[in-house]
């Protein structure tokens, strides 16, 4: 791939098969740079497979991955993070016993050599603490530092999770439905927030809230039974008779 | 999971902590006055084998059953070294440190894969490999015989006598200590506290957790093998028992005995064994003709009791209980929540009388 091309992402023929069934089915994906580029569809339709092979949690039946002109193709997970890709998740995915504080030290410790080192005091930690609060105070958490992530409500998780991501300072973010569970004023702050970060990285967004979809993407993608149904502008999309069937057609399957 | 009670320690007041290490310390020190010498060097060791254990099953959440092979071949490992070069002890103990390390690396290279009862299976499989070479290389092991006369050179001192002897060994184990206890309360020991936690996000968040695993993996070893080399040195004896699988088990029963994920614990369940084990070994309890205190038996059923009685082991309820008194919540959901809706109800029923 040239990399001037302004992709960071492109996926060719990509697939995954579980035992026959074809969850993401030759899907050719191309997110470009600065974009915030929104991944919707039906239940089921293969979204969270998708970022779960971007991410390399699952190893593609068929197809290739580039990363900024590099094929990532098969990398282990904490290569790809290293490489600049975060994520959240979509099931809530912590530390229930570490406190939101420690979720962050060691997200900024990921970033760094230090994890090796055992044979010095974990004090150096403490330089991480000013630049965790920081990010705790962004998602709205910073009052609960102290609290393992266990006893949250399930809106925070969700805001640990971005938090956690952003931990990273990743050039490319993928978010798998960062607003679900939240209630009306955390999901505004979620979008202020993926609308400040936005500016110096590629965000890639699976979201139901078409509000959120609407105000934040710059290109959307359609996904239906693992396949890109369509892909433009929100507005190409939502007055896409197909998409309009696939959804109601999503509906009424479910 | 069980409690993290490393961390609950970590939040007592550092006055506390400076007690519990002076407190163990003394007592480490004042062992070989109060107990029969050998067997003080006997709890040492396996305190220490405990801690090593510890370092996997309590903190990074892998059960290894087959920690025999380290403990085992660094005995064999540190008694030639010994009776061939007439080395300082500790030098041999090393020497086996060593061994055991070099060891843990193709195991631990082949075990990672695997996680939860199959890592146990793979490293009990290897460790029965172990067991099977070490009872047909007789020229070096000595087979059924062991390996004996083990000498206890230090610089021409006499320490046949083991009240001095327990002197010369014990720094060798407070040093294996001292490392577990940074590679806990280091950077990297985070780590491992979120791999047990949460490998799958511990990868997205870039730690390659294969890898940190087997670095804890042979650090264990490491440390296994400082405490089985000493227990050799200590007995002038290696024997096939060593390598046997329930030596694995024994060390697994003492680390959760005492409570998983707290280095204390593990010594205090290393120490009640050793000498329960010790008592047992001297004054069997005869029901009839029977035997009941046959090797294991008496043992297990502590275990079991322990288990049974206190979720988090000996020394994690403990510190659970002294959490509680000083209202400190806990960091996990336990029984006493569930009392409250009750309590709740009470003033309701109240107003009809
Ligand atoms: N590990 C797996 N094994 C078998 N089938 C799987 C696996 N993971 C996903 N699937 C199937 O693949 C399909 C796509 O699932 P996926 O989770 O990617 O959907 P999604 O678009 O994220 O849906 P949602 O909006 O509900 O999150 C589903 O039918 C799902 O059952
Ligand atoms: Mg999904």
């Amino acid at each position: 791939m040239d990399p001037s091309d302004g992709a960071v992402i492109k996926t060719a023929g990509l697939s995954k098969s579980f035992r026959g069934f074809t969850a993401v089915d030759r899907v050719d994906l191309t997110v470009a740079d600065g974009d915030v580029h929104a991944l919707v569809g039906p239940n089921g339709a293969g979204k969270t497979t998708l970022f779960n092979l971007l991410t390399g949690f699952l190893k593609p039946s068929a197809g290739q991955i580039m990363l900024g002109g590099r094929d990532i193709t098969g990398s282990s997970p904490e290569r790809i993070a290293r490489l600049g890709v975060a994520r959240s998740f979509q099931i809530t995915n912590l530390f229930e016993q570490l406190t939101l504080q420690q979720h962050v030290e060691l997200a900024l410790m990921g970033t760094t050599k230090l994890g090796h080192r055992f044979w010095v005091s974990d004090r150096v930690l403490t330089k991480f603490r000013a630049r965790a609060g920081e990010l705790l105070d962004e998602v709205g958490l910073v009052r609960q530092r102290e609290v393992p992530a266990g006893t949250l409500a399930y809106g925070q998780k969700r805001a640990l999770e971005l938090a956690l991501a952003l931990a990273l300072d990743p050039a490319v973010l993928l978010l798998d439905e960062p607003t679900a569970g939240m209630g009306m004023e955390d999901v505004e702050r979620t979008v202020e927030l993926v609308r400040r970060i936005r500016t110096d990285r590629t965000v890639v967004l699976v979201e139901h809230n078409m509000s959120v979809v609407a105000g934040l993407a710059d290109r959307v993608t359609v996904l239906q039974f693992g396949q890109i149904l369509t892909e433009g502008t929100y507005d190409e999309v939502r007055s896409d008779p197909r998409v309009i069937e696939a959804y109601l057609g999503g509906e009424s399957a479910a | 999971m069980t409690a993290l009670v490393f961390r609950k320690l970590a939040a007592m007041p550092r006055l506390w902590r400076l007690v519990a290490v002076l407190g163990g310390l003394l007592i480490a020190l004042a062992l070989p006055w109060l107990i029969y010498p050998p067997i003080a060097m006997d709890i040492v060791a396996w305190a220490l084998f405990a801690v090593a254990l510890d370092l996997l099953l309590g903190f990074t959440g892998l059960l290894s059953f087959g920690h025999a092979a380290f403990w085992g071949s660094a005995a064999y490992t540190a008694g030639t070294i010994a009776i061939e070069t007439g080395a300082p002890f500790p030098v041999a103990v090393l020497g086996a440190a060593v061994v055991a390390m070099v060891l843990a690396v193709p195991i631990a290279l082949l075990a990672v894969r695997r996680t939860g009862i199959y890592f146990a299976m793979v490293t009990l499989a290897f460790a029965q490999m172990v067991y099977y070479v070490a009872n047909q290389w007789r020229g070096l092991t000595g087979g059924e015989n062991g390996l004996q006369g083990i000498p206890k050179n230090l610089f021409g001192l006499d320490l046949s006598d083991p009240f001095y002897f327990y002197y010369a060994g014990l720094p060798i184990a407070l040093i294996g200590l001292l490392i577990a206890w940074r590679v806990v309360h280091s950077p990297f020991g985070r780590v491992l506290v979120a791999i047990r936690e949460n490998p799958a996000r511990s990868r997205s968040l870039g730690y390659p957790v294969d890898r940190y695993k087997v670095m804890v993996f042979v650090i264990s070893a490491g440390l296994s093998g400082l405490a089985g080399g000493l227990y050799a040195v200590s007995h002038g004896f290696a024997s096939l028992q060593e390598v046997y699988w329930t030596t694995s088990g024994k060390v697994v029963i003492m680390t959760v005995l005492g409570g998983i994920g707290t280095l204390w614990g593990s010594m205090i369940g290393a120490a009640v064994i050793v000498q329960v084990e010790d008592y047992l070994a001297t004054s069997g309890i005869h029901i009839g003709p029977v035997n009941i205190t046959g090797p294991g038996l008496i043992t297990g059923l502590i275990f079991v009791g322990v288990v049974l009685l206190f979720r988090r082991g000996v020394w994690g309820t403990v510190a659970h209980l002294l959490r509680r008194r000083r209202h400190v919540p806990d960091a996990e959901p336990h029984l006493s929540g569930t009392t409250v809706p009750a309590a709740e109800q009470e003033p309701a029923v109240a107003p009809k009388s």
